[in-house]
């Protein structure tokens, strides 16, 4: 893949003396929305950090789009990043957070403040644009920050829990700004612990553990290399009792569990592809009634906890 | 055009161009920060102090009954030199410098500096800048409202001191040693802050190098900032016991050199600051 369209971790490291941060990264991060998924501690700040250049890797190279790290000149002509840090300078207006930092970067003081108006506007915040950040709520604060990260126009959005303290409206506009801003062509790398409202726009994902990389790619791709988790297909249809007998004479498939409902049937496979072959075949000789097919653990929070375990419910 | 696109275009003009624009938004912020924030308030006891003082003084002896313009020339200089250059100054550059970046990481708001396409260097040098220009001001403003006071209580006299005597050069010399003061322990702050965490026990080790450099080897002396500043001073303070650790010079050199010198060690601080902020990596946590 061409260097200067992608972000790239070679065989990075990051210890904080004896600590731990991530151990012998290699990643490479095509333009769209990549979620970086892990508890707490599992290195995705740190991996946020090291891609900004806040702080050095031990070892190992990163490139983003073509820059090193330590080019801030050059590189944050194209980064913006939300870090997780909820703090300001002090007696900062909303306004003047992000003007100030415009200014900063050679503009003009009427190209910095059309950028601003715009920057409030697209986060929702321009009614509370000249009261002191001090006196914001956190959801306000947070959008203030986010604000500032996009207000340059990067074509890189580094955005560490993005969505936390927002409510569920404003969560709603972020997920829907992220995910236009993925399908523009920028790279978008969320960290959030809310893993069904990533799921929903990323289109891969880094799983975090520890300080390594589990497992990385689209989020499918990924569920089909859990081979010690069949996976599971819910089928709809009109005779599941039907379909269940005939799945069940097939090796690789482990369960089939009758919906309460009577109207389906939850299948667990080791081989998908081999499913969908048979299952195309069952339909067409039994003249099966077929409503939907889906998998139903191939996204995020299935994965993870696969993965890595955890209590699930949505949330890391 | 879009804003990426005009600061590609603002780059690649000239770097210059760009360099000189940040700096001048970072001294903007900074000076502001330095300036009016609510902990520099005893940097302008200290600065307004001997003013004070001297205002004192001046109701005490209306038209200079009490005193004569060469002995008061003689008090105002023993105050420049052994309480502005050596205290005052000092630890106001000390708190003042050292607040610049450490400031900003006790608020947890450096890492908006360096998630800019802002150099370093040049934050490192505008945020001196603004440190400089900012303690030039308030230590400037006390000395030239000391000076103002000490001569002005003396009525015709001291205005003929000033106008038409060696006055307003002696004003000159102190406010030019006062930024020349501020330049000197300033890069001293401020590369500190950038090395130490808690710069009490560092400061103090400079104040001992300040205080006793004289009885160094000349080589050593040169490496003190006030060696070339009390040679700048306008008014010499007599060698009398403990105070002739303070005020005699070994080996003077010239004005320019000791200016030129001056200059020379405070750029050599400012540029081991500046490659000491390459390296610097936000990590609050560890604050």
């Amino acid at each position: 893949m061409n260097e200067q369209n992608t972000i790239l971790f070679e065989d990075v490291s990051k210890f904080y003396g004896e600590v731990l941060g991530v151990n012998r990264v290699n990643l490479s991060l095509p333009p769209g929305v990549t979620s970086l998924v892990g508890p707490n501690g599992s290195g995705k700040t740190t991996l946020m950090n090291l891609m900004t250049g806040l702080i050095k890797p031990t070892q190992g190279r990163i490139s983003v789009r073509g820059i090193a790290p330590d080019d801030p000149e050059e590189l944050f002509r194209h980064v913006g990043y939300c870090t997780q840090f909820d703090s300001f300078p002090k007696g900062v207006t909303g306004y003047g957070f992000i003007n100030q930092f415009l200014r900063l970067r050679g503009l003009g003081k009427t190209q910095a403040h059309q950028l601003t108006l715009e920057a409030l506007e697209r986060t929702g915040m321009t009614g509370a644009a000249h009261r002191r950040v001090a006196g914001y709520s956190k959801g306000m604060r947070q959008r203030i920050r986010l604000a500032q990260a996009i207000a340059h126009h990067p074509t890189v959005l580094v955005l560490d829990e993005p969505l936390n303290g927002l409510d569920p409206m404003a969560r709603a506009e972020s997920i829907a700004l992220f995910e236009a801003l993925g399908k523009q062509g920028l790279h978008v790398i969320i960290s959030s612990h809310v893993l069904h409202e990533v799921d929903k726009i990323s289109d891969q994902v880094v799983l975090m553990s520890y300080g390594y990389v589990i497992a990385e790619g689209q989020i499918q791709g990924v569920r089909s290399e859990v081979k010690e988790h069949p996976m599971q297909i819910l089928v709809r249809c009109a005779e599941p009792s039907l379909l269940a007998s005939r799945l069940f004479s097939q090796d690789h498939v482990v369960e089939a569990k009758l919906n309460l409902d009577g109207r389906g049937v939850l299948v667990r496979t080791r081989d998908a592809e081999q499913f969908y072959l048979l299952l195309n075949r069952i339909v067409v000789e039994e003249r099966i009634d077929l409503q939907a097919v889906a998998p139903a653990d191939d996204d995020v929070n299935s994965v993870y906890q696969y993965l890595i375990g955890g209590g699930g419910g949505g949330t890391v | 055009m879009s804003a990426l696109n005009y600061s590609r275009a603002a780059a690649s003009s000239g770097s210059w161009e760009l360099w000189l624009a940040q700096l001048w938004t970072i001294l903007r912020i900074e000076l502001k920060k330095a300036i009016w924030m609510r902990r520099s308030v005893w940097i302008y006891l200290i600065a307004f102090g001997p003013a004070v003082v001297i205002g004192l003084h001046a109701l005490n002896s209306p038209m200079g009954r009490y005193c004569t313009i060469s002995e008061d020339t003689n008090i105002l200089a023993v105050i420049f030199q052994l309480f502005y250059l050596r205290v005052g100054i000092f630890f106001g550059c000390m708190g003042l410098f050292t607040w610049l970046f450490r400031g900003d990481v006790m608020e947890k708001s450096l890492h908006y500096y360096f998630l800019s396409p802002v150099r370093r260097e040049v934050l490192a040098i505008g945020k001196f800048l603004a440190g400089w220009l900012g303690s030039s001001i308030i230590f400037g403003s006390g000395v030239l409202l000391s000076f103002t006071l000490m001569y002005g209580h003396f009525g015709p006299a001291g205005s003929n001191f000033v106008f038409h005597g060696p006055g307003l050069g002696h004003l000159a010399a102190y406010l030019g040693v006062t930024v020349l003061a501020c330049l000197g322990y300033g890069s001293v702050f401020l590369a500190l802050s950038l090395v130490v965490k808690n710069p009490i026990l560092p400061g103090a080790v400079v104040l001992l190098w300040e205080t006793f450099h004289a009885v160094l080897p000349p080589l050593l002396q040169r490496f003190s900032v006030i060696f070339y500043l009390k040679q700048l001073c306008p008014v010499s303070v007599a060698p009398t016991g403990v105070i002739a650790l303070f005020s005699v010079v070994a080996e003077p050199v010239a004005a320019w050199v000791a200016v030129a010198g001056l200059i020379v060690l405070s750029v050599a601080i400012l540029a081991c600051a500046c490659l000491r902020i390459r390296r610097t990596e936000i990590s609050y946590l560890a604050d």
